[in-house]
């Protein structure tokens, strides 16, 4: 072929001069919605058809439900949108740190809301006895949301993936070992601190807010308190920026595109929060 | 080609001179161009559609000899030729093999292939993803088909999967526990390729056109490639929760599809069918498209109604998500459920029957040459009539009340699914053989091919609606010999084997003509569509030489009769490209196939009930998307020398 390639730098001409202007990651995360649309369409579906054919062992609904609870981490869920929006606007501003700080924002807030879900799983499970196979209720209310936990787990765990790559020296020097040690120690963090955060939750409702749970809950947890407060040391140590980096107004469609996706799983749950919970106090 | 010119974007920042990067060795993207290396890394679009289309055919044949198996066992009454269980495990694998690993793969091929070319693009949009859709498509496949090889048996409940059919209860009792569970694995992981695939194509239909490319000048067959992707993204999320559902009943102990326990089986069948009638538009759109391709090409004439089989396919599939419950007539859903179905099953039939019209009113008048590629073709509008009309009888619901279960729906749907898709599939390779190997399959060769088949197929099938409408069952062993069944059967059976040489030739036939046909130019037919300017055959890695500018539809047609504007439109074209530094082109990369090799180990430990080998699979998926995340969008140029910018 009479061809040579040629070295030197390649801009990513490609999403700029799409046919209707829109970036091609952000029409795919559009035609992605729309398929999940469908997705959690039949999962709601198949909740509310459970609904109109009760099962007879059907367990006290309402006597099962915190609406505390659940009002708390919805609110937590609407509120990381926010953040997240934020996150979208500074990258747009080229505000690297700004952003790093509304990703890290919305990555906790998505936490929060996993370990509320987590926490509210078990104590169905142990305290009240809903299990996944104790009832068609039980089948439908953990598998509805439970995907939809399963939406905001891969929500952290991509918003934690661009936190990273807003690491990435924009010389080209090794990143990637650094990365993956960030992104265990995360992890680490992330299980230490549910951990730690579902003990203190316990000692509070075995003995109020007193200092007898504060005692239990440093007998009980104190290995998860220990790995938790060393890996936020560890992480911002490795989150140290030591040189320019590869991040910026030019990623702003990526940050936006994993924004559209945020907002729908929060959408999504204002729906099922209505459909599961709100619906059964009518 | 040197690692040099392998050099990775430096980024946003990177307009200007950009230092050569440093790279990890884990993140040097591949760059051999040939061997077997290059096809495990493609992100070529054309190589993908190969690799699609080989796997598409390989499994043709399988399905082929299933069904080859299936018409022998029912040739005579009382047969005992193979086990019963054998014959459940038979048609089940037959046609989730015929639908999801030979039709839609085979359709894949020339989505991948040729919607790029036709719409002037280099590649798709996410050539990355595109490879990540065929490896994940390959691991489907393979999971389905595991069950020939272990003493679980290949699955066994049908292709629609009924409850209670999949419950443990009941394939415990054949023992038999992992059938069902590869069955929903397999499809599960199909369904992740095909969604993954079909976002890839629409955002390169609506993005990546060329200049002047617009909606209303896509070649119809890129349409039926669009309106095909959304009823995949859409249709495809209820099977998905249908199987995550069965899939909590058999590993997890729910009802979900469990009567004793509350559970309603029909939800299975809504589910399964709200996918599963856009799932046959699915296999019949892109069939549509590559018939609107050929028919105006040899009968010399533009498509009769362009805008009106456009509008008719968007219908077709839009009513398509309407008219699910006509699978479940005889499940008693109340009159009121079974005449509005009814009613929206027959108006689905005139968006069909436009499309007729228009293919007839292109060929009325026209100068019609008859290939091979014409040949299937016509054989499709005659065949495809067919199997509409016996739609329409089902569509009835009294009427559908005495077929239901029988031959004759397995009449019906054989000649939509062979006598329409399959013979369009079979065209569309005869028309553009010459495009992608740059060889011409001999006429007489092809239309023996062509006369077997149509011959064989037709054996097969007419008698079947017979055999329907004087009761035999469908998906039953055997039969006894004093059902007035037997000649029927046995003249099925004999057209089934002439079929099965048909294709036999058909195969023969294109082998020989990949090593020794007659050589092409390429523009082999006199064609109207931007595919057939490709500056060589086989078309060259970056498809075009200058990306071509559009004018009209039929833009080659255009382009033939419009040479000074098409030569000022190159001249443009070509500064314009070399403003850019040359044609930008990605960079291979391993990380799809280890992300689909990861998916493959965790479904094989999932199905085993080995948790920790499943973890295990998705930790090494989990590196593979996050190493790919993290080699970044890569890619390098390519120089057009001027000279000789036309040889290739
Ligand atoms: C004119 C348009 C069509 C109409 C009105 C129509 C109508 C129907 C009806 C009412 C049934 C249910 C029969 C029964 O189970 O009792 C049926 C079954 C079926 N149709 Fe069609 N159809 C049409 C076109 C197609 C096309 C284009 C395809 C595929 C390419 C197709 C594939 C099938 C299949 C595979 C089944 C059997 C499903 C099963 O039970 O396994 N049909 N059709
Ligand atoms: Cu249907």
């Amino acid at each position: 072929m009479s061809t040579h390639a040629a070295a030197g730098a390649i801009d990513h001409h490609h999403d700029h001069t799409t046919t209707t202007g829109i970036p091609n990651k952000k029409l795919f995360m559009w035609a992605f919605l729309a398929s999940d649309c469908m997705f959690f369409g039949a999962l709601i579906s198949t909740h509310l058809i459970y609904r109109l054919h009760p099962t007879p062992n059907q367990p006290d609904i309402l006597g099962l439900f915190s609406l505390e609870l659940t009002s708390f981490s919805t609110f937590i869920l609407l509120m990381s949108s926010l953040l997240m929006a934020l996150a979208v606007n500074t990258c747009q501003k080229g505000k690297v740190g700004a952003t790093r700080k509304m990703l890290l924002g919305t990555i906790v807030f998505g936490l929060i809301f996993l370990a509320c879900q987590v926490y509210e799983f078990s104590h169905f499970v142990h305290a009240k006895g809903l299990t996944l196979n104790s009832s068609m209720f039980g089948s439908t209310f953990y598998t509805l949301t439970g995907t939809h936990g399963c939406h905001v787990a891969i929500g952290v765990l991509w918003l934690v993936l661009m936190y990273i790559r807003t690491f990435k020296p924009a010389d080209g020097s090794p990143w990637i070992l650094k990365s993956v040690i960030h992104l265990l120690v995360f992890a680490v963090v992330t299980v230490a601190s549910i951990k730690a955060l579902l003990g203190g939750v316990h000692a509070i409702q075995d003995h109020g807010a007193t200092a007898e749970a504060f005692s239990t809950l440093l007998h009980h947890e104190l290995p998860a308190l220990i790995a938790t407060a060393v890996g936020l040391i560890a992480l911002v140590v490795l989150a140290r920026p030591s040189k320019a980096v590869e991040f910026g107004e030019a990623n702003a469609v990526d940050v936006e595109s994993m924004g559209l996706y945020w907002h729908f799983v929060d959408i999504v749950w204002i729906v099922i929060f209505t459909v599961v919970y709100l619906l059964e106090y009518l | 080609m040197s690692a040099q010119s392998q050099t990775q974007s430096a980024g946003h920042a990177g307009h200007a001179a950009a230092p050569v990067e440093k790279r990890s060795w884990l993140l040097t993207r591949p760059t051999a161009k040939t061997g077997i290396i290059s096809w495990l890394t493609t992100v070529d679009h054309k190589k993908i559609g190969l690799l699609y289309g080989m796997s598409a055919l390989f499994f043709f044949l399988v399905g082929g000899f299933e069904a080859l198996l299936i018409r022998l066992q029912l040739a005579v009454p009382n047969n005992t030729l193979i086990s019963h269980q054998l014959y459940n495990e038979l048609f089940t694998m037959h046609a989730t093999t015929m639908i999801f690993l030979a039709v839609m793969p085979l359709s894949a091929a020339f989505f991948n292939y040729m919607m790029p070319l036709q719409i002037g693009a280099r590649d798709v949009a996410f050539p990355r993803l595109n490879g990540f859709a065929f490896w994940v498509f390959l691991v489907g496949a393979i999971v389905l088909n595991i069950g020939w090889f272990v003493k679980s048996g290949a699955p066994d409940a049908g292709w629609f999967g009924y409850a209670p059919l999949t419950s443990t209860a009941y394939s415990n009792q054949f023992a038999k526990d992992m059938s069902t569970d590869l069955w929903v694995m397999g499809l599960q992981i199909l369904g992740v390729s095909s969604v993954v695939g079909s976002l890839n194509f629409i955002v390169t239909i609506i993005n990546m056109r060329a200049p002047g490319m617009t909606m209303m000048r896509l070649p119809v067959f890129t349409w039926m490639t669009l309106i095909t992707a959304f009823l995949i993204i859409l249709s495809f999320p209820a099977i998905t929760i249908a199987l995550v559902e069965l899939m909590m009943d058999r590993s997890f102990g729910t009802s979900f599809f469990d009567v004793s326990n509350g559970g309603l089986p029909i939800l299975w069948q809504h589910l399964f069918w709200i996918f599963g009638h856009p799932e046959v538009y699915i296999l019949i759109l892109p069939a549509m498209g590559i018939v609107s391709e050929i028919l105006p090409t040899f009968a010399r004439k533009p498509l009769f109604g362009y805008p009106i089989i456009v509008f008719s396919g968007a219908t077709i599939g839009f009513l398509g998500f309407g008219v699910w419950s006509h699978h479940m007539f005889t499940t008693g859903m109340g009159t009121v459920a079974t005449a509005a179905f009814s009613l929206l099953t027959m108006a689905i039939a005139v968006p069909t029957g436009v499309k007729m019209f228009n293919w007839i009113g292109t060929l009325w008048g026209g100068t019609l040459r008859m290939t091979t590629p014409m040949m299937f073709a016509l054989g499709f509008l005659w065949m495809f009539m067919m199997g509409g009309f016996s739609g329409v009888m089902h569509s009835a619901a009294p009427a559908d009340a005495q077929q239901q279960d029988s031959y004759f729906v397995v009449a019906h749907f054989h000649y939509v699914l062979i006598g329409g898709s399959v013979f369009a599939l079979l065209a569309g390779i005869q028309y553009w053989f010459p495009l992608i190997f740059g060889r011409k399959v001999s006429e007489a060769w092809g239309k023996t091919s062509f006369w077997v088949i149509f011959a064989g197929f037709n054996i097969t099938f007419f008698p079947m609606h017979f055999l329907g409408l004087n009761g035999m069952p469908r998906r039953t062993a055997v039969y006894d010999g004093n059902m007035g069944w037997n000649e029927a059967n046995m003249i099925a059976t004999i057209g089934a084997l002439i079929l099965g040489v048909g294709v036999a030739i058909y195969f023969c036939v294109m082998v020989y003509t990949y090593f020794k046909g007659e050589k092409t130019t390429h523009d082999e037919w006199g064609a109207r569509t931007l595919e057939w300017t490709v500056p060589s055959t086989p078309p060259p890695e970056h498809n075009f030489d200058v990306i071509p500018t559009v004018h009209a539809r039929d833009a080659f047609w255009y382009e033939k009769t419009h040479v000074e504007q098409t030569a000022k439109d190159k001249a443009a074209s070509a500064l314009a490209e070399q403003s850019h530094g040359g044609i930008h082109m990605p960079s291979q990369s391993w990380f799809p196939l280890v992300a689909a090799i990861g998916l493959l180990i965790g479904a094989i430990f999932f199905v085993n009930h080995i948790m920790i080998g499943a973890i295990a699979g998705g930790v090494v998926m989990f590196l593979g998307v996050y190493l790919w995340a993290a080699e970044g969008p890569g890619g390098y140029h390519i120089h057009l020398d001027d000279k000789n910018s036309k040889k290739h």
